[in-house]
């Protein structure tokens, strides 16, 4: 039987080859599109929820002083605090566009665990007040070896920043973002302090760690009730409500993405289900004589089942197959506008299972049609 | 003559008041009426009579295809009405063979595996299921053709490969439509010599519907149907 259903596939190559093409073309899209889904909520899901963001209570463009970092500190449940800037600032123009950090190197890294450099990298950015840490997809998309120097054209904070890089850092995890700039605020703050005085001693966010997820809640209330009332007041939430906020606004795109993906697996099911039923029909005769030698409705349902599924699996394999060389193109020519580009073991499944439904879907009304043929009726058509 | 005249005549298929009609939307068209008939093991029979006139129909009733809708069919004593479309399949499975006029071949399997096919449903293993594929195929003498597909295959090797594919299973009845009616005089009477030795050597009840009257010829016996209804065997020819 198994040898039927792989004859009767190969009965008409070229529709079956279509069929095959088409739906890998489907599952390729599919599960790019939904790659590009994760891409953005990579972010979220990088995020831990063990860490607060602790901001400006007006917006984000507003600072908060250093000042407030030992009455942070002094909290009970939090384990550790560290502190960024928003650098802002040009490599070469704006095309080439990158986040860029100024933190207190020691205290940051310590709370980003999935930012990985090796020890010695790690020693000698912290003691180059110039150095700069960067995420491995930066420096080879630049070519950056350590000790190349790099120079920043500041908007935000205007002028010429040279840089010399002391650590390539990679990511724990695949969702960890590897192409962020971090330098030292201390950097950025002491020449402030000679050039904008007005702007130094500030930073645009404290990171929080607390002890235990559990405390977040609690934690995030006891800041924003401490500079209650306070020249700046603040905003604390967890780091996945912080990365949420910058999403949402395009939430509607994504969730036309998600549409759209579902669409073309919609539109490959209606493909593959007229595959079938033209197939099943041309082999009516076939099925009656069948019938007339004892084989079942089951039979002849095993028969169309087992050929749908094969043509949708395969087509399912080719479309992941060809996921993988076009993931790495999205990289690569757009990598600067996704923090990562993670194809997810997750996302790949969800590919096979898809096809498999589909395949299951299209073979469903003509393998009831074909069970339920009536031998006489059919036999009277085919003579 | 009723096949091997050693075998006391026991009656394979019994029919009495057999109807059967079919629906065209409101329209209920007669197509079988009270047809009595009975077949005795080993008999070889040839059903005649213009187009139209019921001969598949009641071919059909016969070998476990169709339902009448009145009257007492019963064949090896079994009553085929009263059986369910599951334990009708598999009634079929192991008794009837059916021959059809366009040979009705599966075009993408070799003729072996197309002779295969039906032991497949059975609980032989694939080596004795290729013994009984080369003894059949043997005996249509295609052994050599074995591993052609339909479409190689001349109409009359092709009708060959098909009573093989009816006779692999052993079934006692064998029921062909028309088995000659798509082949040059040569083929059909290659094909009429061999439906007679398995009548002869191996006591198949044989049924056949033809419009041929040579190919009757081969028959013990011939009944003819005119509009739905079976003559007598006394009454004149008149095709
Ligand atoms: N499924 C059906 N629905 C409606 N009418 C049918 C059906 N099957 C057969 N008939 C009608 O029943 C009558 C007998 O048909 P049947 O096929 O048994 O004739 P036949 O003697 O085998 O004819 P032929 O020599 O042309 O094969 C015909 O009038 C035919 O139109
Ligand atoms: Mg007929």
């Amino acid at each position: 039987m198994l040898k039927l259903t792989w004859r009767n596939i190969t009965r008409h190559p070229l529709r079956a080859a279509l069929t095959i093409l088409g739906m890998a073309v489907a599952v390729l899209a599919f599960t790019l599109l939904r790659t590009v889904v994760a891409a953005w909520y990579a972010g979220v899901n990088a995020a831990s929820p063990a860490r607060l963001v602790c901001r400006n209570a007006i917006s984000l463009v507003f600072p908060l002083p250093i000042a407030y970092l030992p009455k942070v500190q002094a909290i009970p449940g939090i384990e550790a605090v560290a502190y960024g800037r928003w650098f802002g600032g040009n490599y070469i123009d704006e095309r080439h566009f990158f986040p860029k950090f100024a933190v207190d190197v020691r205290r940051y890294f310590a709370i980003y665990p999935e930012y990985v450099m090796p020890e010695d990298q790690k020693l000698a950015f912290m003691k180059d007040r110039r150095g700069a840490a960067v995420g491995r997809t930066l420096a080879t998309r630049y070519g950056w070896k350590l000790g190349d120097s790099v120079v920043i054209k500041g908007n935000i904070y205007p002028g010429e920043w040279p840089f010399i890089i002391r650590a390539i850092y990679t990511g724990a995890e695949p969702t960890t973002d590897e192409s962020r700039f971090f330098f030292h605020w201390d950097y950025l703050n002491e020449s402030l302090k000679k050039s904008a005085t007005s702007r130094a001693d500030n930073v645009g966010w404290f990171l929080i760690k607390v002890a235990r997820p559990e405390l977040a809640p609690l934690v995030a209330a006891q800041v924003d009730a401490l500079f209650k009332n306070s020249l700046a007041e603040t905003l604390t939430e967890t780091e996945q409500a912080f990365a949420l906020g910058f999403v949402s606004m395009t939430e509607a795109i994504l969730l036309a993405i998600q549409v759209v993906s579902w669409v073309v697996i919609g539109v490959i099911l209606i493909v593959l289900a007229n595959t079938m039923a033209m197939n099943a029909r041309e082999r009516r005769g076939e099925y009656a004589v069948l019938k007339t030698m004892g084989f079942k409705g089951r039979h002849l349902a095993g028969l169309i089942f087992g050929e749908s599924l094969i043509l949708a699996l395969a087509g399912g394999l080719v479309g992941e197959v060809l996921t993988f060389p076009a993931v790495h193109f999205f990289k690569v020519s757009m990598g600067q506008y996704f923090r990562v580009f993670p194809l997810t073991r997750a996302t790949l499944i969800l590919g096979l299972a898809v096809a498999l439904a589909v395949g299951l879907l299209a073979a469903l009304l003509p393998a009831w049609r074909a069970s339920r043929v009536s031998i006489a009726e059919a036999l009277r058509k085919v003579g | 003559m009723t096949g091997n005249p050693a075998l006391a005549p026991a009656p394979v298929v019994e029919i009495a008041h057999l109807n059967k009609s079919y629906r065209r939307g409101s329209q209920v068209l007669p197509v079988l009426q009270d047809i009595n008939l009975t077949i005795q093991a080993g008999e070889f029979l040839a059903l005649m009579g213009p187009s139209g006139s019921g001969k598949t129909t009641l071919l059909n009733l016969i070998a476990g295809l169709d339902r009448p809708d009145s009257g007492h069919l019963t064949v090896h004593g079994i009553n085929l009405p009263a059986l369910t479309e599951s334990q009708l399949a598999d009634w079929r499975a192991a008794n009837v063979g059916f021959i059809f006029q366009f040979y009705q071949l599966i075009p993408v399997l070799t003729a072996y595996e197309n002779v295969e096919l039906p032991l497949l449903l059975t609980r032989l293993s694939r080596r004795e299921r290729q013994e009984h594929v080369d003894l059949v195929l043997e005996l249509v003498s295609l052994s050599d053709r074995q591993h052609h597909y339909p479409g190689q295959l001349s109409g009359g090797q092709q009708q060959r490969v098909a009573i093989a594919r009816a006779l692999v299973t052993d079934p006692t009845l064998i029921a062909a439509d028309e088995p000659t009616g798509d082949l040059d005089k040569k083929s059909a009477g290659e094909i009429m010599d061999l439906l007679t030795q398995l009548n002869r050597e191996f006591q198949k009840t044989i049924i056949i519907v033809t419009h041929d009257p040579e190919a009757a010829a081969h028959a013990g016996r011939i009944r003819r149907l005119i509009k739905g209804q079976l003559l007598n065997e006394s009454e004149p020819q008149e095709d």
